[in-house]
């Protein structure tokens, strides 16, 4: 059988889907393709199924809170990004996928489709991403929550969520910690 | 026949109701079978060959709760963990111990975090607590023999 030879992605998706890219990032090695949110499963479905590429196996999804989205290094268009990690089995490379996405005006949550009719391993990927960051995909088939309890309030990988809800005890504020700290009754 | 005619005089030894039950506590004490991270390690340790905990009577780990009357909580409970942890306490029969055992167990250790309790004693209450990360099997069994100095010290009147 003919494998027909590795074409280079950033090319081919440029100029099959024009628009869908953002911009694209080449660092240390590694290439990334930022893709406009309303794109996104276009692009998944062409870089899995199209000849030379074939990205036929999702490493990992992973979200990321910049916080303060705008300035700074990159110069990020949004505050929240969620990045797609593709392997080539057959060409034995790797392709990074990066939305951004933002809240909403009114504090709603940033919302993505979901890319598990695409990739079904997604599917916990997601939730992972949905359960710690507050991110909605929208058409995941579960949308419970995969590590925290079910009653958790808050998302706690992001930037604005407290890291203990104990302060450190030391000599001069234990009796201050101890007044609050709650203790079981028999 | 009797025990005198038996075996010879023996004697007679005198006591009070309170000694004589403090003292069948302290040596048949079950720990209940379960280890939430690096401290069941130690745990299992103590309890093996080398350390030896048969020594105390405490070697026999019952795998249900409503058969043991000790629970050494051996690792981090996490606030995802904490409901499962006082369901088991709240199964076993009374009377009841609690060793907090390493220093996530007393206090939440290193990990002052939102998913582990700051202390197991947010959720029962503990008799002893073990320093340590994770403490020695030395450590551990000095920390159960506080506790049967404490379980002798115990009072009927403060029974319920």
């Amino acid at each position: 059988m003919q494998i027909k030879p590795a074409i280079d992605p950033i090319e081919a998706v440029s100029a099959a889907l024009p628009g869908a890219l953002h911009s694209v990032v080449q660092y240390a090695g590694e290439t990334t393709l930022v893709v406009e949110v309303a794109h996104l499963l276009k692009v998944v479905s062409y870089v899995r199924d199209t000849a030379g590429l074939i990205y036929n196996y999702l490493s990992d999804i992973s979200a990321v809170d910049y916080y303060e989205p705008t300035g700074g290094i990159g110069n990020r268009p949004a505050r929240f990004a969620v990045n797609y990690h593709i392997y080539s089995m057959l060409y034995n490379r790797r392709l990074r996928l990066k939305v951004y996405v933002d809240e909403g005006d009114d504090g709603s949550k940033p919302v993505v489709p979901s890319i598990v009719k695409v990739w079904p391993a997604g599917n916990w990927l997601e939730r992972e991403a949905s359960d710690m960051m507050g991110i909605v995909f929208e058409g995941n088939p579960d949308q419970r929550r995969l590590l925290m309890p079910d009653d958790w309030q808050g998302h706690p990988h992001r930037r604005d969520y407290p890291l203990g809800y104990e302060t450190v005890q030391f000599s001069f504020n234990v009796e201050e910690i101890m007044k609050h700290k709650p203790f079981a009754k028999d | 026949m009797g025990v005198t005619q038996k075996l010879g005089d023996l004697g007679v030894v005198t006591t009070t109701l309170e000694t004589a039950i403090n003292w069948a506590r302290t040596g048949a004490t079950w720990p209940l079978l379960f280890g939430l991270a690096c401290c069941a390690i130690e745990y299992m340790s103590t309890q093996g060959g080398r350390y030896d905990l048969a020594r105390f009577g405490m070697e026999l780990n019952r795998a249900s709760p409503r058969q043991a009357d000790l629970m050494i909580v051996a690792g981090r409970v996490t606030r995802k963990m904490a409901p499962v942890v006082r369901n088991l306490y709240d199964q076993m029969a009374n009377p009841k111990w609690v060793i907090a055992m390493g220093d996530c167990a007393s206090c939440g250790g290193v990990y002052n975090n939102y998913a582990v309790v700051q202390g197991v004693d947010e959720i029962i209450p503990v008799d002893v607590y073990v320093a340590g990360c994770p403490p020695r099997p030395e450590q551990l069994m000095h920390g159960i023999l506080t506790l049967q100095e404490k379980i002798m010290g115990e009072k009927i009147k403060d029974w319920a």
